[in-house]
């Protein structure tokens, strides 16, 4: 049955795009409160993961289960997603709109919300991402960095139990990603549920409480950040590794 | 603009202008200063609302059915695409003319057969024509200009838990709509200009007066001539509003 402390649970997935199979059998179990970190090289299918989590892709076999709900039909898919944010690579701020509006939107309309309670929530998440007196300006006046923290601020406002990133500050200028990565480490120290994409090997050490490393579809190596940096056990990870911390 | 104007007046007095050997020049069938000439072009300026009419109506259907038939058409499900590219492709294929026959003289024949007796109108044929050709193209501008918005803004409105219609009302169609207006408007041009083939179903719009005009007149020429200016003069009036549209929609963006 269902263990109450396990908030994400994935087993034996697989996906295909087309011919291509971009995941191969995974299986990966998060608990409440875990902090993840996926990493690996580029087309290993980290991304496809995370949005098969949040149905943005659809799976062709396995099971995933969150918070004890199975994801499967249009409901189950309905209640999950609302439990589970997701903060993207290229921010995917609504331009058309201001920064509030970006963050009330969803409450308003998704949640039946107050426009004034809906306001006064978005407030309080600009205040936590620290940025609340850019609440009135289009998306595109700001920074990457004060984009990214929007998103992240955005996706707040709907209240999940767990946060999914995708390579959150890989579109960062250097300067920026560590005022993005400072609120994703705040977020973690509060307990949320994540799953991070990055390949900011010094934010993993702080802040995951597990490793992932995957490659070709498959996941290849887990392991506490201790354990991962200091001894990867596999060819793959070891070279990884070692690519990226020349870096 | 304004040189626009300028030039379609220099024509005007140039032809109206032209001295030419009596009788082969009769533009007393159009001049206001003669009793006749002012009731002839009564009658025929009377024809626009018509015309007016029937283009409105026609696009804001064409409009509806257009996004109808655009939505189903990008779905990533082939079955439910099908339905669109096939009304598409279709209707696409239908020339005006024959369309307006069909509608005219063959629908009412089929609503009979099905015991519903509903006789079409000139006006309600050339509507339902009008609104059905023309749909099949502001379909694909829909369908570009919503496919022109990044697939991260649907992403990003599923995942703060918006539906397909409110993704759409809120986060994709006001940002395709820059896209999108520029060739609706166009469109409506469009509509204005095939309206004139309404004329022969009998249908009261600035051609069939012409026509009718023409007829009891015997005066092809200036009747024609006089025609060719009020469509014209309905178009700048359109094609000046959508550019003051497009200036608008413009630096709405760089606010
Ligand atoms: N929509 C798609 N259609 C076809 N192939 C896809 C699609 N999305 C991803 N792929 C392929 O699936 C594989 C895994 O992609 P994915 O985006 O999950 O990789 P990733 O690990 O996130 O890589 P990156 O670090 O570059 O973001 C890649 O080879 C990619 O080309
Ligand atoms: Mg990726």
């Amino acid at each position: 049955m269902h263990n109450p402390n396990t908030a994400i649970e994935i087993k034996g997935l697989n996906k295909w795009y087309g011919d291509f199979k971009a995941l191969t059998d995974v299986s990966l179990t998060v608990s409440d409160g875990e902090r993840v970190v996926v990493c690996g090289p580029s087309g290993s299918g980290k991304s496809t993961l995370i949005r098969c989590v949040n149905s943005l892709e659809n799976h062709d076999s396995g099971q995933i289960t969150v918070n004890g709900k199975l994801l499967a039909d249009k409901h189950s898919i309905n209640e999950i997603t609302s439990e589970v944010g997701m903060v993207f690579q290229n921010f995917n701020l609504f331009p058309h709109l201001s920064v509030l509006q970006n963050l009330t939107l969803g409450p308003i309309k998704a949640r039946g919300m107050s426009r004034k309670d809906a306001e006064e929530r978005a407030m309080a998440y600009l205040e936590r991402v620290r940025i609340p007196e850019q609440a009135n300006k289009k998306p595109t006046q700001l920074s990457g960095g004060q984009q990214q923290r929007v998103a992240i601020a955005r996706s707040l406002c709907m209240e999940p139990k767990i946060m999914l990133f995708d390579e959150p500050t890989s579109a960062l200028d250097p300067e920026m990603i560590a005022e993005v990565l400072d609120v994703i480490i705040d977020l973690a120290e509060d307990g949320m549920t994540m799953i991070v994409v990055t390949h900011e090997m010094g934010f993993a050490k702080k802040a995951a409480d597990r490793m992932v490393f995957m490659d070709q579809g498959e996941i290849v190596e887990t392991g506490t950040p201790a354990e991962f940096f200091e001894a990867p056990k596999s060819k793959r990870c070891q070279l990884f590794l070692k690519q990226i911390l020349q870096h | 603009m304004r040189n626009k104007l300028f030039l379609i007046l220099a024509i005007l007095v140039g032809v109206s202008g032209c001295s030419a050997p009596a009788g082969t020049w009769g533009w007393y069938v159009i001049d206001p200063t003669l009793p006749n000439g002012y009731n002839n072009i009564r009658f025929l300026l009377n024809g626009f609302g018509a015309t007016i009419t029937v283009s409105v109506i026609a696009a804001v259907l064409s409009m509806t059915i257009g996004l109808i038939v655009a939505l189903p058409g990008m779905s990533l499900n082939r079955w439910v695409r099908l339905p669109s590219r096939i009304y598409v492709e279709f209707v696409r294929a239908i020339p005006l003319l024959p369309m307006l026959f069909w509608v005219f003289y063959g629908l009412p024949v089929v609503l009979r057969s099905m015991g519903i007796n509903f006789p079409i109108e000139p006006f309600w044929g050339a509507v339902i024509t009008l609104a059905i050709s023309d749909s099949a193209f502001t379909a694909e501008i829909y369908r570009s200009g919503i496919q022109s918005i990044n697939k991260g803004q649907t992403e990003a409105a599923k995942t703060i838990g918006l539906s397909y219609i409110q993704s759409m009302l809120y986060v994709i169609l006001p940002q395709a709509i820059r896209r999108i207006l520029p060739p609706l408007a166009n469109q409506f041009i469009y509509i204005v200009k095939m309206s004139a083939f309404a004329s022969v179903i009998g249908m009261q719009e600035l051609t069939r007066r012409a026509n009718e005009l023409v007829v009891t007149e015997y005066r092809p020429l200036e009747i024609y001539t006089l025609l060719i200016f009020e469509y014209l003069i309905l178009v700048l009036i359109i094609s000046f509003f959508v550019r003051w549209l497009e200036r608008k929609m413009g630096s709405d963006e760089r606010k």
